[in-house]
């Protein structure tokens, strides 16, 4: 197990130093840097003047060079300033975390919260009017696109109350805070809750037909017991992947979502920030968001271990 | 007359097949179809018939784990065809099951005494120190050790998983056990350990067992009567020595005929049946064995033959017979 461990986080390390290469060249295979975009809208370009500010930005140096500034800096903490606002890029970053977080955490939550339990009725249900419902409502989800829902969503609020309630920081109000996260994150997670509605039914549906299912019946187990105790503990291994997919998805797929409703979040950021090739910025948010999902996958698979004795975690 | 622990009669089991976008009703496969038979105290009754005669309906059936279509089933005397599911809590006590496949009848995320234990939770037979007292005795009782208790099942071998098994049936004293195919999916060795351990237990606790089989030989060794299926009814029964000295029904005359004999020397007239079993969902007018039976006349395309009884508990359903 201690050796487990210490393998597989050098080999996080490994992923991550093989992410930073890859972000880093992607980045400087775009045409055109920020000295571009800028003169681009004065519209006059004086050839000293774009050299001085490329200088001034150290991207004349060589590739490697840039390179090596931007770990060594990470190293001592020092992750650059933004070209745009030219505030430090933790400062720029930082306060945008818990936001993006908050979302993607409601709306994983709500996912399983919703995925889950609709998945076992659907599979003790299986071919009842219920089940159809449930499955037709699951296979909606995974059809609508989260921004056109979300669009659809905007549309009822207008509908309904006559406003779309606008993203304000600090919420004043609990329900004010409930509304204005609750909504986009039910939006984006309705996707995942299909999809782990429908694992966890045909999860379900295998080992309901084992015998130790009959078996338990046979003891005398009361429905309850033998449903969730034997059959979603087990049906449960598979569902807990796809949950940790949709997390790592969540920690960098709320682009549309964080445009539609106009919340200041990270995704949105870095949208913005790779139209004004704000290297700094883009390079530590992908980085970023690269941690958080190798972070995930190394969780997901400490969980297998505990939720499953057959796993054993050596060699 | 002792009054038989388990007692069936008339047992049916129609499975409707529904097919098409409205799911209409396309047919009814007849899995069990009119049987009867019962269980003395302490008695061992083999069922044995080819795959698909509708023997693991019947053990289902009898443990309430599927419905029966109509019938009755008494245990102790009491029926309880129609018990609903908290009437039949104190009967599940009664009566347990032992399934054929070791691998898939364990729960792998418990370990082997917390599936041993969780009956005696179930119904409040003891808890904390008594019941691992209790778990440990079941342990020893089949021949595994207490220590092992605390393993998974996966860290146990088949013949292992299957005691394990047992002593989750005995955890609840239970006065009858349906093996379904118990010893089926182990090696010849360990069939013949888990056999010997199953007739040990039911000599010192009275155990009756509904021991179902489709290996005459392991049949032989452990049965006090034999009845044989085919297509979903019972075309003879017997007590053991009868049966297998002298049946009388073609079809059991065809089974026996086709267990091997660990003898190369010995020149034996093989009666080989020809043809598949016709599909339970279309069984053939008159007698369902017609279709294969090297006997067959014109009576047994047309009537069913009843089961008659040839004195001395033998039973059979042929004409011929």
């Amino acid at each position: 197990m201690g050796f487990y461990l210490i393998r597989r986080l050098g080999l996080m390390v490994l992923t991550l130093f093989g992410i930073s290469v890859v972000i880093f060249v992607l980045l400087r295979l775009v045409p055109g840097n920020i000295v571009d975009i800028l003169f681009d809208s004065a519209g006059m370009v004086n050839p000293a003047d774009k050299l001085r500010i490329e200088q001034e930005l150290g991207l004349d140096k060589a590739l490697p060079l840039q390179y090596a500034s931007w770990i060594g800096g990470m190293m001592t903490g020092d992750l650059g300033y933004s070209y745009v606002s030219e505030k430090s890029a933790l400062a720029e970053i930082a306060p945008r975390i818990p936001v993006s977080a908050r979302l993607a955490g409601s709306a994983l939550l709500f996912a399983v919260l919703i995925g889950v339990p609709l998945g076992v009725i659907s599979a003790v249900r299986q071919n009842t009017w219920l089940d159809y419902v449930l499955r037709v409502m699951s296979l909606s989800g995974l059809s609508l696109p989260s921004f056109w829902l979300g669009l659809l969503v905007l549309m009822g609020f207008v509908a309904l109350f006559g406003s779309v309630p606008i993203y304000t920081e600090p919420t004043k109000t609990f329900g004010e805070a409930a509304l204005l996260v609750l909504v986009p994150a039910a939006t984006v997670g309705f996707r995942s809750s299909a999809l782990i509605m429908r694992l966890t039914r045909s999860s379900m549906l295998e080992i309901l037909r084992q015998d130790f299912i009959r078996t338990a019946r046979a003891k005398g187990a009361s429905a309850g017991s033998v449903n969730y105790r034997h059959a979603l503990r087990n049906a449960l291994l598979p569902v807990v992947t796809v949950i940790g997919m949709e997390a790592a998805f969540l920690a960098g797929g709320l682009i549309v979502t964080e445009t539609v409703f106009n919340i200041p979040g990270l995704a949105r950021f870095l949208v913005e920030s790779i139209r004004n090739r704000d290297y700094p910025i883009v390079q530590n948010l992908v980085m970023l968001i690269a941690v958080v999902v190798v972070t995930i996958n190394f969780l997901v698979d400490l969980l297998y271990a505990a939720l499953d004795p057959r796993i054993r975690l050596s060699d | 007359m002792v009054e038989p622990v388990l007692a069936v009669s008339d047992l049916k089991k129609h499975y409707p097949v529904r097919r098409g976008l409205l799911r209409r009703h396309a047919g009814t496969v007849f899995a069990v179809d009119g049987v009867s038979f019962s269980i003395a105290p302490g008695e061992t009754l083999g069922l044995v018939g080819e795959s698909g005669c509708g023997k693991s309906t019947v053990a289902r059936t009898v443990m309430r784990l599927v419905e029966p279509t109509s019938g009755t089933i008494r245990l102790d005397g009491t029926d309880i065809t129609a018990l609903g599911k908290t009437a039949l809590r104190p009967y599940r006590r009664r009566m347990q099951i032992i399934f054929q496949d070791p691998f898939s009848s364990l729960n792998p995320r418990m370990t082997a005494g917390d599936i041993v234990r969780e009956p005696i939770t179930f119904h409040r037979l003891a808890a904390g120190k008594a019941a691992d007292q209790r778990v440990a005795e079941l342990f020893e009782q089949v021949g595994l050790r207490p220590g092992q208790m605390r393993l998974y099942p996966h860290q146990f071998s088949g013949g292992q998983r299957q005691r394990i098994s047992i002593a989750r049936a005995l955890a609840l004293d239970p006065a009858l056990i349906v093996g379904d195919e118990p010893v089926s999916a182990l090696d010849v060795s360990i069939q013949a350990q888990v056999i010997n351990l199953m007739m040990d237990l039911q000599r010192a606790k009275g155990l009756s067992y509904l021991f179902i089989a489709h290996d005459l030989a392991v049949v032989e060794h452990i049965a006090h009567r034999v009845a044989v299926m085919y297509l979903g009814r019972i075309v003879e029964m017997a007590p053991k020595l009868e049966l297998y000295r002298a049946p009388k029904h073609p079809y059991t005359q065809a089974l026996l005929a086709a267990v091997p004999v660990p003898n190369p020397t010995l020149k034996r007239r093989r009666q080989v049946l020809d043809g598949d079993v016709p599909s339970p969902m279309n069984p053939p007018p008159g007698c369902t064995f017609h279709t294969r039976c090297p006997l067959a006349q014109a009576q047994c395309r047309a009537e069913i033959p009843a089961l008659r009884n040839l004195g001395g508990n033998h039973v059979v359903a042929c004409h011929l017979a």
